[in-house]
């Protein structure tokens, strides 16, 4: 809960289109968030959200011709970056906002030695000689924690696990200390006990760093352990936004009861799941006003349009876009 | 343990296959005789080889000549030598003219996709839509016969099948998780292409292009054949199996020698080329 550092990454009302079946369709709706320094800020939702647009989207790293941001503004350590050219914006990535993936055995090129591969973005963006950007690599391996760091900066990335290549992933995402980072599943195809350590190391960095964080995941879990606030997403719209506590305290959207009921508890019994009839609409046949009315057991007439995200009453932070169960109108 | 891993590569386990390897063995050795060969051939030829010899025209093979005289009694034995020079080094250096602008050419195509990738397809689609001694021969009758243009000619028949082989290896290789996490980091795209990318794909060019070398020089002993080769009196492999074509009544063994050179030398070199294939391949058998 230490949000006492300014704001790093700043998005305002950012909607993000993607081209199918030959029409522009919206898959991120007026999406707004704040991550402060130290901050790390959680974005949840299914496959299809617009979770990882939304990543993609801040990094402009959208694929062209299929993807666009429509409008909103972008702000990376308080430069707007809304758009910014190309060759700018490769200033900008890796440099002052770095980000990681959730596969380490496939995000590191497989040819070329890990300790270079440290050592490259200092190269590039900060105009390192080799021998300096080594040095600095050989440190920041010992940052994130990997055993004999020394004798490994010349090995490949097939001789390490699958944590220690996320440390790796995340030596080269911290190399240029950029202000933001952000995290995309980055401990989804890891070991849960891994995870924990991968998580752990996380924290500290961002302690010692100032990092604020964008954290993209689904796992409900990881988002308790590390978040200190949470968007739940749905359809491309935000549908809740809450401190970590406030939301598993008092879970208010239909869609995060729902997913919440989901999650398979070791202190509750082991009777089935609840889980969310039917299925996400695709974009084409997405209704209008609130997204989640087809799935929903609360639909009302006025779901129809599309309900304000909104300050619940007696709860600063915590916002839900929903006419039943948000601030009465 | 994590401490004691030392830094053994993908490449160094590939070296390690290759030198276990017996054909890599022999065709390097072949080639390292006919390398040495070439590259001391004023000392290795006994006479020279444009000097003609009141001696014996058309001689048999004896101790003084070797592989006997030609039709100006010219020492056929010390013609093979120089004419290795000639041989290998129009092989190599076309060779690696095209293995270097193909690989750029079909990663750039690759990479980019679109219009720059359907442009230089079609171009590679024409080019090797002709035979490769056609599109060779076509090419020295336009440019003139000289060292310097048959290299360039065999190098633009040579280019098409690099630039294919780069761009299908690039379009596997883009998809990669590693090179969206380059872009991620702010790589321009001439790093993502020359500095990710290709060491990525270099394995399969450089197997490619040990077999083209074979190819390169076969193509221009046969142009030297047909008589579109380096001018005479130069010494090369296809110039003297063409003027021992045409006293293959009187002695037939002046045109079987240069043969058998060339015959040796496709053989070292395919050799080390299947190697290396099955080298790279970590699939293969150890």
């Amino acid at each position: 809960m230490s949000r006492t550092g300014a704001v790093a990454l700043s998005v305002q009302g950012l909607t993000t289109e993607i081209r199918t079946g030959g029409a522009w369709r919206q898959a991120v709706r007026e999406l707004s968030l704040d991550v402060h320094q130290r901050e790390t800020v959680a974005l949840v939702g299914e496959s299809g959200c617009g979770k990882s647009l939304t990543a993609l989207s801040i990094m402009a790293l959208l694929p062209r011709g299929i993807g666009r941001v429509a409008s909103g503004s972008i702000a990376i350590d308080g430069t707007n970056v809304s758009g910014a050219s190309d060759a700018a914006m490769e200033k900008i990535r890796g440099d002052r906002i770095g980000m990681i993936f959730q596969e380490p055995m496939t995000s590191l090129n497989p040819v070329l030695p890990v300790g270079f591969q440290i050592a490259e973005p200092l190269i590039y963006h900060k105009g390192l000689s080799r021998r300096a950007a080594r040095d600095r690599a050989l440190q920041l391996m010992e940052l994130v924690r990997i055993p004999s760091a020394a004798e490994r900066m010349d090995a490949y990335p097939h001789q390490f696990s699958g944590g220690m290549r996320q440390r790796v992933m995340i030596a080269i995402a911290l190399a240029c200390a950029p202000k933001v980072l952000i995290a995309d599943e980055p401990t989804t195809a890891l070991d849960v006990t891994i995870q924990a350590q991968v998580l752990a190391l996380l924290a500290d960095l961002q302690k010692t760093s100032e990092l604020a964080v964008l954290l993209i995941t689904h796992n409900l879990g990881v988002v308790a352990s590390v978040a200190d606030r949470v968007l739940v997403m749905y359809g491309g719209d935000v549908v809740e936004s809450a401190p970590v506590h406030a939301l598993f305290a008092r879970p208010t959207h239909p869609y995060t009861t729902a997913l919440l009921a989901a999650m398979p508890r070791a202190d509750q019994s082991n009777a089935a799941l609840a889980s969310i009839p039917g299925q996400v609409p695709i974009l084409a046949d997405m209704p209008s006003g609130c997204r989640f009315q087809s799935r929903c057991q609360l639909r009302e007439a006025r779901c129809a349009e599309r309900p304000p995200l909104a300050e619940i009453d007696g709860a600063a932070g915590h916002s839900v876009r929903c006419w039943v169960k948000g601030r009465p109108q | 343990m994590a401490a004691t891993v030392t830094a053994t590569s993908v490449r160094n386990s590939a070296w390690n296959r290759a030198k276990r390897n017996p054909g890599i063995i022999l065709g390097s050795t072949i080639c390292a005789v006919l390398v040495a060969m070439a590259v001391f051939a004023p000392w290795v030829a006994p006479f020279d080889p444009n000097k003609q010899m009141i001696g014996p025209q058309l001689a048999d093979p004896s101790l003084t000549h070797w592989m006997g005289t030609d039709s100006f009694g010219r020492d056929v034995f010390s013609r093979i030598v120089w004419g290795a020079r000639i041989s290998l080094w129009v092989g190599v250096l076309a060779t690696a003219i095209a293995m270097v602008a193909g690989t750029v050419i079909g990663i750039i195509a690759g990479y980019f996709g679109g219009p720059i990738d359907r442009a230089i397809t079609m171009i590679t689609d024409v080019l090797l839509s002709f035979p490769q001694l056609v599109m060779g021969l076509l090419l020295v009758a336009v440019l003139g016969a000289s060292l310097t243009n048959i290299i360039i000619a065999i190098s633009i028949t040579a280019v098409p099948a690099f630039i294919r082989l780069a761009r299908g290896s690039t379009l596997a290789m883009k998809e990669r998780d590693y090179i969206d996490a380059g872009r991620a980091l702010g790589f321009s795209d001439t790093r993502i292409m020359f500095a990710h990318v290709a060491p990525n794909i270099m394995d399969e060019i450089i197997v490619m292009g040990s077999l083209w070398l074979a190819t390169a020089i076969r193509t221009e002993s046969t142009l030297a054949f047909i008589g579109l080769g380096v001018p005479p009196p130069t010494a090369t492999w296809g110039g003297i199996i063409r003027e021992g074509f045409e006293y293959l009544n009187d002695n037939y063994l002046l045109a079987v020698f240069p043969s058998l050179a060339i015959l040796i030398t496709m053989i070292g070199l395919n050799l080390i080329g299947d190697g290396l294939r099955d080298a790279n391949d970590p699939r293969a058998p150890q």
